[in-house]
């Protein structure tokens, strides 16, 4: 039996590089051995992504992107979630895990990202993968917001209109541009047959292909570590570095663990609050939508309010540029930042651990600013709270635009010539 | 090339030229597909003009229209609505209309073509959503203590007067958009041909 196996995959690697790509990225590649709780997540959004690709694929095969109304007069696509929901065998299940594992992305996301945020994995030779991290956050966004339109609830509906419109913010062509975008002079079938396509085909390519990239080049130079030195400096005679330790088995041992735990928590949602009190699944979305009433509240989903509060933030005219155009740039502007983060660092050491007093207090500012943005971006905007929205804006931008003054005067502690444990 | 160092210029120049005649094939080919995404012709054809009768709007009161997907609103306002417009004056960013958010025949101080009945796009210029009405005044509307009435958009906190004029220091730029309309009878109206016969 086992000479056969030794045969087979004799032939096989012939004919296809199996056993070297094995080695390359699991067996023989070397990380780390401090590897602490932060490194879960990129295993964790590997997971949630064939969750969604999965879920998502078993609910195309109900749902159906059409705005005309049945005879019953509700959307069709709005009734094809509602077919989901009662009629499908097990339909109910499978939406509930697409929808809780759409916020359980942006969780492991933001956290995997707050991890390169700690211990400087951006920085040389890391700058594409944070790149390419990037993109894929951006294609994630791009991703849940074409995919909330789907379920075509009030929420749905205005949160589309109101994307759609940034776009008319931009001067000169922004008009076409939303017409473009949407298809038709309001949000209607058009839109969201093209939203359904970007969905689940358009986005998803493109997710793969980068997801595929950002490991290829993290491969390619190593991993970071929580003391952010490189571990490719101290080899033994093997030329195996000392402090690496391979993937398979250890880690993939140690991210079971870590899986069981995320599903364990991950079901408790799923079946118990699948609509987390509004915050995942949001209430004025079991409405069908209307396009002739806004309800009294809308706020998008809790992933995207940071961002949100900062579009409103800005009320004031530059440059005799309205101050819509502006808000918008200031939304841009505030994921896009990040790209920039591994030219903005000048800090003479990656990681947290021996950085000084002045980086940790902007990260701590940071953060409070960040969570105070996403907290006030669910809320009705009030004079007081929108005050406080633009301090939290500038406090955000302050963070990175900075950056290179205090990182570079910033205290900080000798880097060790090894990992520790 | 073979070991030969040198570059054969005559080859370089045809790659050149390959290049540039196939990329320029490749935009010429996206063109059918960007152009496929505009609206299309079933789209554009259902914009068509709306009538309206509205005899029995009570005064004081709105009814909402669909016209071309989006809701105009028809406002009866009463003397004290009317008279709130002297009082907003100072505190909206276009008090005499001077930006084109509406057609030549409606650009006075009520924004209409007869001052009691406002006829208007019930879309903010912000970001597209639909204002409410907040016709109550003081503080009973929950919008301010001093509140003359009008309308406040629910996502980005936009007020606009009752001649659908906005709030100065509010996100949306600038007042609502009155739509091309024309008196057919005393209270009947077809919106998207206007009083001048243009088609909007």
């Amino acid at each position: 039996m086992s000479a056969m196996m030794t045969n087979l995959l004799e032939w096989v690697d012939a004919r296809f590089p199996l056993t070297s790509n094995w080695k390359a990225h699991l067996s023989e590649y070397y990380a780390p051995k401090n590897f602490n709780f932060w490194y879960f997540f990129g295993s964790l959004s590997l997971l949630v992504l064939v969750l969604q690709i999965v879920t998502g694929i078993f609910l195309t095969m109900h749902y159906k992107p059409d705005a005309s109304l049945n005879v019953s007069g509700v959307p069709v696509a709005f009734a094809s979630v509602e077919y989901i929901m009662r009629d499908v065998p097990w339909g109910w299940l499978i939406r509930y895990m697409h929808s809780t594992g759409a916020s359980a992305f942006f969780l492991v996301v933001y956290m995997h990202m707050f991890r390169g945020l700690l211990y400087g994995s951006y920085r040389k030779p890391r700058e594409l993968i944070w790149l390419f991290g990037m993109f894929i956050f951006l294609a994630l966004m791009g991703e849940a917001f074409f995919g909330y339109l789907l379920p075509w609830g009030q929420m749905s509906y205005w949160g589309a209109q109101v994307i759609v419109n940034l776009f008319s913010a931009i001067p000169f062509i922004g008009p076409d541009l939303s017409l473009w975008l949407r298809g038709d002079f309001v949000v209607g079938d058009a839109t969201l047959n093209r939203f359904f396509a970007f969905h689940v085909i358009a986005v998803p390519l493109v997710l793969l292909g980068l997801v595929a990239a950002h490991i290829l080049a993290l491969h390619e130079v190593g991993s970071n570590n929580p003391d952010g030195v490189e571990i490719k400096k101290k080899k033994d005679a093997r030329g195996i570095p000392l402090d690496g330790i391979p993937f398979h088995p250890y880690y993939t041992v140690k991210d079971i663990v870590a899986v069981v735990v995320f599903l364990m928590v991950f079901s408790v949602i799923m079946f118990f609050i699948p609509e987390f009190g509004g915050y995942f699944l949001e209430y004025n979305n079991f409405i069908p939508a209307n396009p002739l009433v806004t309800p009294p509240h809308i706020a998008p989903v809790w992933y995207f309010t940071p961002y949100y509060s900062m579009l409103r933030a800005v009320t004031v005219n530059f440059f005799w540029i309205d101050a819509k155009f502006w808000g918008v740039v200031a939304m841009g502007g505030g994921v896009l930042i990040l790209l920039f983060l591994p030219w903005l660092d000048r800090s003479p050491v990656k990681s947290i651990r021996y950085k000084g007093p002045i980086f940790k207090t902007a990260l701590g500012i940071f953060l409070v600013s960040f969570f105070t943005l996403g907290y006030l971006g669910m809320l009705v905007p009030t004079p007081g709270r929108t005050l406080v929205a633009q301090i939290c804006t500038v406090l955000y931008f302050g963070f990175f635009l900075l950056m290179p003054i205090y990182s570079q005067l910033d205290k900080c502690k000798p880097e060790p010539e090894r990992v520790t444990e | 090339m073979s070991g030969d160092d040198k570059v054969d210029c005559g080859r370089r120049r045809l790659i050149m030229a390959t290049a540039t005649v196939g990329g320029a094939a490749g935009i010429v080919a996206a063109v059918p597909f960007v152009a496929s995404m505009m609206p299309s012709e079933r789209a554009k054809a259902a914009g068509a003009p709306v009538e309206v009768e509205f005899g029995k709007l009570a005064l004081g009161e709105m009814m909402t229209v669909e016209w071309r997907g989006k809701p105009v609103w028809i406002i009866n306002r009463n003397k004290e609505m009317l008279d709130s417009l002297k009082k907003t004056d100072d505190l909206v960013s276009d008090p005499h209309s001077d930006r084109p958010m509406q057609p030549d025949y409606c650009k006075n101080e009520a924004r209409s073509i007869k001052p009691e009945y406002m006829v208007v796009i019930g879309i903010c210029t912000h970001l597209g959503c639909s204002p409410t009405e907040k016709f109550k005044t003081g503080a009973a509307s929950g919008v301010a203590p001093d509140w003359p009435g009008g309308f406040l958009c629910p996502c980005h906190g936009s007020t606009f007067d009752l001649a659908g004029r906005v709030y100065k220091g509010k996100p949306a730029p600038t007042n609502l958009e009155v739509p091309a309309h024309k008196y057919l009878g005393d209270t009947k109206i077809v919106i998207g041909i206007g009083q001048d016969g243009k088609e909007a």
